[in-house]
């Protein structure tokens, strides 16, 4: 075993020991800000405001949830998930197809696809700023369409350049021998590309979703009361100095709970995805 | 390589075989195939794309305030004022600090961790998934938690600090301005230190081991093998990471609104938060016009340059 990937510690029981602890240590510091925050959650007012702070909640109790299912307020959780899931299946067509177009038949050639890669490097606010005028201009403030467009365009940069190491991957032949049978390149596109491309389809649209769910910028400009997400109403309670502590906590857990299911189903493909393709997994 | 027109006559063509125009007959239905299905997506990035740069650009040379509207040209008024804006300036320098302190304290973290996680562990899987939690929450519910945790009387980190003190301490992390550096970039690196780590022990598996083994008979030293061997191997995929985490850095937003809104003050507004308030809450229309258009032509020099210095053009 080579000492070059092991710095400080060679293998044997009590070295794996000293490493393991350390993983432990490294894994309560990393995860207690989230458990706080479920805590927080689930705790009562006396309980959150008691001094020195508690370390867990006493007993189970949901008021803090039912109080925003009772406001409504819950229902921003909907708004992302609406806003999210449709655009998510918007750019996962165009930017395949999009991608396809790239990898098969070069078009554009590099300059087009670089081209595609660097408007992922546009900051949000230079885009929300010019986009918000557009939209008071066309009356889309505050709509499911304008959001769903604006987020669909912002993904596509990144579903178009993963989409296109998936379908590099994909043997050509079986799209050159359906075209011999005689289909058309759309019934090739539908019938062979996007079946064969679905484990890469699928972890990129996981992505897709989780970036459009996680956004708050584009959602604070381009909303007001009817759209609002479940980011935006986490800083509605927000107020100086007296925050709503137990809503905030809740309205975030109503938030982070599905990103977590997905991500609990999405370990193999979790490396490719958030390294942009950078490392194949 | 060049494109054989779709029209084409057909031919065996070996040198393109990732080209499938050559591979079968054409039809008429199919003959714009490739622009059709390409379309609608360069659509849509155009119009996230160029439109907004033009739009700002366009806005930026008029005079549109909260109380005017005048669309004539206004000349570069309001570049020249770019330059007098001492806050734009500190939003700016604000951005720089929390980037160059951050950037290097993931990589390093999770660049250790990554070599933590290296050798043969069982359950670590287990380790990785839950290490891995942060980088998927949403960066306003980050903020929001770190708000809470820093929070001087109910949150526990001033609690965790003084039973290191040995006394109760009331440390103001929102408040006290040597303090909110450090609260904001250690939930910076806490969110994303897990990124760096995952995409470094996924490089670092893929580092032949051959190579370092050999190199450790022939008497290399760690740092010497790290520098020489393991470091060349990685650093395309350590680029690409440090690439992305830096430009998200020079774009921080979410983060520092939830945890401490730009404030105490205007200390810890960013470049982002700045053309925000500037846009939203002045409406300054044309200013905010020029701020954006100043930043993206920052970010472009500053990408083409890390792009060309990392050698990530080839």
């Amino acid at each position: 075993m080579s000492a070059t990937q092991q710095p400080f510690l060679q293998r044997s029981g009590t070295r794996l020991g000293i490493r393991y602890i350390i993983a432990i240590i490294l894994t309560v510091i990393f995860v207690f800000p989230i458990y706080w925050l479920f805590m927080i959650s689930l705790k009562t007012p006396a309980e959150i405001f008691a001094f020195p702070p508690k370390w867990y909640a006493s007993q189970l109790q949901f008021a803090n949830y039912a109080v925003l299912f009772k406001d409504g307020d819950a229902m921003t959780v909907l708004n992302s998930f609406i806003l999210a899931g449709v655009s998510t299946i918007l750019a996962m067509v165009l930017g395949t197809m999009c991608a396809y177009s790239l990898v098969r038949f070069k078009t554009g050639g590099e300059n087009l696809a670089v081209w595609i890669i660097s408007q992922r490097m546009m900051p949000p606010i230079a885009i929300a700023f010019p986009i918000f005028l557009l939209y008071v201009f066309f009356g889309w403030v505050d709509t499911y369409h304008g959001l769903i467009i604006l987020y669909t365009a912002f993904s596509l940069p990144y579903v178009i350049w993963m989409m296109r190491g998936y379908i590099e991957d994909i043997p050509i032949e079986l799209e050159e021998s359906a075209l011999v049978d005689g289909w058309t390149r759309w019934q090739v596109l539908w019938r062979v590309v996007f079946p064969m491309a679905r484990s890469g389809l699928f972890a990129t649209a996981v992505f897709t979703f989780v970036f459009a769910w996680n956004d708050f910028l584009f959602a604070l400009v381009l909303t007001r009361t009817e759209v609002i997400t479940y980011t935006v109403q986490v800083t509605h309670y927000f107020g100086g100095q007296s925050n709503f502590w137990a809503k905030i906590a809740a309205m975030s857990v109503l938030g982070t709970v599905p990103i977590f299911v997905v991500v609990a189903f999405m370990q193999r493909f979790l490396v490719r995805g958030i390294s942009m393709g950078a490392v194949k997994g | 390589m060049g494109v054989p027109p779709l029209g084409c006559v057909k031919r065996s063509h070996p040198m393109t075989a990732t080209n499938i125009d050559t591979a079968a007959p054409t039809h008429s239905p199919d003959r714009h195939f490739k622009y059709w299905i390409i379309a609608p997506a360069i659509f849509l990035l155009l119009l996230i794309g160029i439109f907004p740069l033009i739009y700002t650009l366009i806005v930026s040379f008029q005079h549109i305030t909260m109380s005017e509207n005048d669309k004539a040209f206004a000349g570069f008024r309001n570049y020249a004022h770019l330059f007098t804006d001492l806050r734009l300036w500190q939003a700016l320098l604000h951005t720089v600090i929390i980037t160059v302190m951050a950037l290097p304290l993931e990589l390093i973290f999770g660049m250790l961790m990554a070599q933590l996680f290296l050798d043969r562990m069982p359950g670590r899987q287990i380790f990785v998934s839950l290490l891995v939690l942060p980088v998927m929450i949403s960066p306003i519910v980050a903020g929001a938690t770190w708000r809470l945790m820093f929070d001087n009387r109910y949150g526990p980190i001033n609690q965790i600090v003084g039973w290191f003190a040995g006394h109760p301490v009331t440390l103001l992390w929102n408040i006290r301005p040597d303090l909110v550096y450090p609260a904001i970039i250690f939930a910076e690196v806490w969110q994303w230190t897990p990124f760096m780590f995952l995409i470094l022990l996924a490089a670092l598996s893929n580092v032949d081991r051959s190579l370092t083994e050999a190199a450790e008979i022939d008497g290399a030293g760690y740092w010497r093998i790290f520098f020489k061997i393991v470091l060349p191997a990685i650093w395309p995929v350590m680029a690409v990471a440090l690439l992305i985490r830096g430009l998200d850095l020079f774009k921080i937003f979410d983060m520092i609104w939830a945890l401490t809104g730009g404030g105490p003050g205007t200390l810890t507004e960013t470049i982002s938060i700045y053309t925000y308030i500037e846009g939203f809450q002045q409406f300054e229309t044309s200013y905010t016009g020029a701020i954006a258009f100043l930043v993206v032509v920052l970010l472009t020099v500053l990408v083409t340059w890390a792009i060309r210095r990392m050698g990530l053009a080839k």
